[in-house]
């Protein structure tokens, strides 16, 4: 800020503190002619209201003078004025970045030891599951949910089925550097009927009881619009993560309804990257974590 | 009729009749968002039920609604009488009355529909913004209008507190509501950012401490004395205390921001600011308290007095409290907790609700022209079932509110958290349940009080009272 305005922040300021101590001396001080101690003051308002002409108490003044003098010191120590920076030299930033690079010395060599174990051993080790299992619950629970299976457009970690592959190389990938799924709406290209029968082929993957003929039509249409990613036998790709359509494993909801709003409106799943924000000594652990809830 | 000779009570019988009513309102919100807490499928999946919508109707049901209706009431009623003149417009005080109806509907319309600028305690969206304005204008007028043509030389201490809160809102109320509307519901604050959270922290901290204590404390110098009868204790203290109070008042709003993208010397100015607003804050409640001194056995027979009285040892404790969790240091325990709510509710409930309820059982006999009110019996269980409720309240809330700054930065021996947040949350269910039942009562205690008043004013004839012509 400008000097002007830091100058007129610490002016009034100060003032207004000074001026509290001056107003209490103005104040105390006997006016001329002035009732005596514990008389009232002489000015009635409404038949009976009065003041009384007592002095203030003395133990009030000293809680006063008290939070005043403390004020002062503070201002003079922390930044309270405009832009002096107080004497101690202290400020908000510095000590968060103390104390995170005194959190890294003390608990960085815990998931450094770790880290140089394969994921699949760190997911045999009851004590590294307990610890990655804490950094779960802190980082990932809120979508995933505290056991791990998920919610409707977040993925249930303790089955077998995996969007981008569940070898311990795809988990930690996944968390390092996130994946951005992308179904693109396909109500347009199908037009209602399309959709409708589109929907039934992909439901006759996995459940019986689907019209045949209506399947038939909705296959020729998936293998046109769908297979690129789905794959001709439905099965998905990993490397895209396009989901396998076979398993009856939904993550948007397994309602035929549900199904045909994914396949109209399309979905967009994004799992946020980890590996800047934790590190990767954490996110190896808790890719090992991971890992050992669908690999007893 | 309306003739100089005697005081407008109309409106104040207005504003004293629809305090009751706006409390219960208030209340009753305050009890469902509460149970909501406890049972969150109480919202019935209805949008207009949500928490999110009902949290910003009830606290401005209770704060502008309930405690707006008590401060016009009783300042329309003290300014006149210690000014011994008629208010300066009746036409005026009559519009102050229907506009500020008319801005609380609007208020319990827009809110449950979602229609909020999103600014804590100034929700409204900008037309009703307005109107606020011009009603708040309008009170200036009345109010100032009638001091300026007063009959008694001094000015009387309530006065210059409901004076202070009367300026100083309207400034607040104009400065912080700036925004560019982009369609008749819907505005954007004009301050960007950080700014625009400062802003609005100033404005929200002396909402508090000039709605919620300036004004407060002028009902408290008006009716304290009357109702024990005898003189303030200390006229030097009330100089003081009311000069230090509202200059300090307006440094404190940072304290809301602490360890935020708030400037370091900003942060520091907030806090020691409130640290040294604690001594002004304490003169009221001495001032107070001590007037009662020689007449303490008043306070055994006399249940209006208790509500008066009891309401400033919570305004003396919340003062307290306020500085202590404005010190960097323990707001890095209590922010975000439901300390917070704790701390709020012993200033509101205990504070507001109770000065105002003993203002009003003091005005609802002498402006409905009757000896007293129906029971004196009711307004002592009122008393009861009120304070009990507080204490339920706050005391659930302050062991809810530091077990949950605990849990949150309780960590492991490898730096993780011990508890998720829903931990907490669960944790803190217990306590939830024992603030609804506090809350209960408070709410049952109005409707002890509606009762009351009810049957106070049913059949009465009441009149205007006439101004004694000798000053």
């Amino acid at each position: 800020m400008s000097s002007t305005l830091s100058w007129f922040i610490t002016i009034v300021s100060l003032a207004n503190i000074i001026g509290c101590y001056v107003l209490i001396k103005w104040s105390s001080k006997p006016l001329p002619g002035e009732a005596a101690q514990g008389q009232v003051t002489g000015h009635t308002w409404d038949e009976d209201l009065q003041e009384f002409n007592n002095p203030m108490p003395r133990w009030w003044l000293w809680l006063f003078y008290i939070t005043m003098i403390f004020a002062l010191i503070y201002a003079a120590l922390y930044p309270a004025m405009g832009n002096f920076k107080g004497s101690l030299g202290w400020s908000q930033k510095q000590e968060y970045e103390q104390e995170i690079s005194d959190a890294a010395k003390t608990y960085g060599p815990i998931f450094a030891a770790y880290s140089k174990q394969a994921i699949p051993d760190l997911a045999k080790n009851p004590k590294a599951v307990q610890a990655g299992q804490r950094l779960f619950l802190n980082y990932c629970s809120t979508c995933h949910g505290s056991d791990a299976r998920g919610a409707a457009g977040f993925p249930n970690l303790r089955d077998s089925d995996w969007l981008y592959g569940g070898t311990p190389e795809a988990i930690k990938t996944s968390i390092m550097n996130g994946r951005n799924g992308i179904m693109p709406p396909m109500g347009a290209a199908l037009g209602a009927d399309g959709v409708k029968t589109v929907v039934a082929y992909v439901l006759s993957l996995s459940r019986a009881g689907q019209d045949a003929a209506v399947v038939e039509q909705g296959k020729l249409k998936f293998q046109t619009l769908c297979a690129a990613c789905h794959q001709p036998d439905g099965k998905g790709s990993h490397a895209i993560g396009a989901p396998n359509l076979t398993d009856d494993v939904w993550l948007h909801g397994r309602s035929p309804g549900a199904i045909t709003q994914t396949v109209t409106q399309g979905r967009t799943g994004v799992m946020p990257a980890h590996g800047e924000f934790l590190g990767e000594d954490k996110v190896h652990l808790l890719a090992a974590y991971v890992y050992s809830l669908s690999n007893k | 009729m309306e003739n100089q000779n005697t005081y407008n009570y109309k409106v104040v019988r207005q504003f004293a009749v629809m305090t009751v009513v706006w409390g219960i309102v208030g209340m009753l919100v305050g009890v469902i968002i509460a149970a909501q807490l406890v049972w969150p499928a109480l919202n019935f999946d209805v949008p207009w039920l949500t928490y999110s919508r009902l949290r910003p109707l009830h606290t401005n049901a209770v704060i502008f609604a309930f405690g707006g209706s008590a401060l016009f009431a009783t300042s329309y009623y003290a300014v006149q009488r210690t000014c011994q003149v008629r208010l300066f417009s009746d036409k005026l005080a009559a519009f102050t009355f229907w506009g500020w109806t008319v801005v609380i509907l609007l208020a319990a319309i827009t809110l449950p529909l979602g229609l909020t600028s999103g600014k804590e305690y100034a929700e409204l969206e900008w037309p009703i913004d307005l109107l606020i304005a011009v009603v708040w204008v309008s009170y200036a007028v009345v109010f100032f209008g009638t001091i300026l043509k007063r009959k008694v030389k001094h000015i009387y201490v309530a006065n210059w507190f409901f004076g202070a809160f009367i300026l100083t809102v309207a400034v607040l109320h104009i400065v912080n509501s700036a925004a560019l509307p982009v369609s008749l519901f819907k505005s954007y604050s004009v301050y960007p950012g950080t700014i625009d959270a400062m802003v609005q922290w100033w404005y929200g901290h002396n909402a508090v401490g000039f709605f919620l204590t300036a004004g407060f404390l002028g009902i408290m110098y008006y009716f304290i004395p009357k109702q024990v009868g005898r003189p303030i204790y200390s006229y030097r203290l009330s100089v003081v205390h009311f000069w230090a109070l509202i200059s300090t008042y307006m440094w404190a709003g940072p304290h809301h921001l602490q360890f935020t993208a708030l400037p370091d010397w900003t942060q520091s100015l907030g806090m020691v600011f409130s640290l040294v607003l604690l001594a002004p804050s304490w003169g009221g409640m001495i001032n107070g308290i001590m007037t009662l001194s020689g007449a303490w056995h008043k306070l055994r027979s006399d249940p209006i007095l208790k509500f008066l009285i009891v309401s400033l040892s919570f305004y003396g404790m919340s003062t307290f409290e306020g500085p202590m969790m404005s010190i960097k240091t323990v707001n890095a325990l209590s922010h975000y907790t439901d300390w917070t709510i704790g701390h709020v509710h012993s200033g509101a409930l205990g504070w507001v609700g109770l000065v105002s309820i003993g203002a009003i059982y003091f005005l609802i006999p002498k402006v409905f022209n009757r000896e007293a009110m129906y029971s004196t019996k009711l307004i002592e269980t009122h008393f009861w079932v009120a304070t009990i409720g507080i204490v339920l309240y706050i005391v659930a809330m302050w062991i809810a509110g530091v077990m949950q700054g605990l849990m949150w930065r309780a960590v492991n021996d490898d730096g993780t958290l011990t508890y998720s947040f829903v931990e907490s949350l669960q944790a803190t269910y217990p306590y939830y349940v024992v603030r609804l039942l506090g809350g209960l009562l408070y709410l049952s205690g109005m409707f002890i009080m509606a009762y009351n008043v009810w049957k106070t004013i049913a059949g009465s004839k009441p009149a205007d009272a006439r101004i004694p012509q000798t000053a």
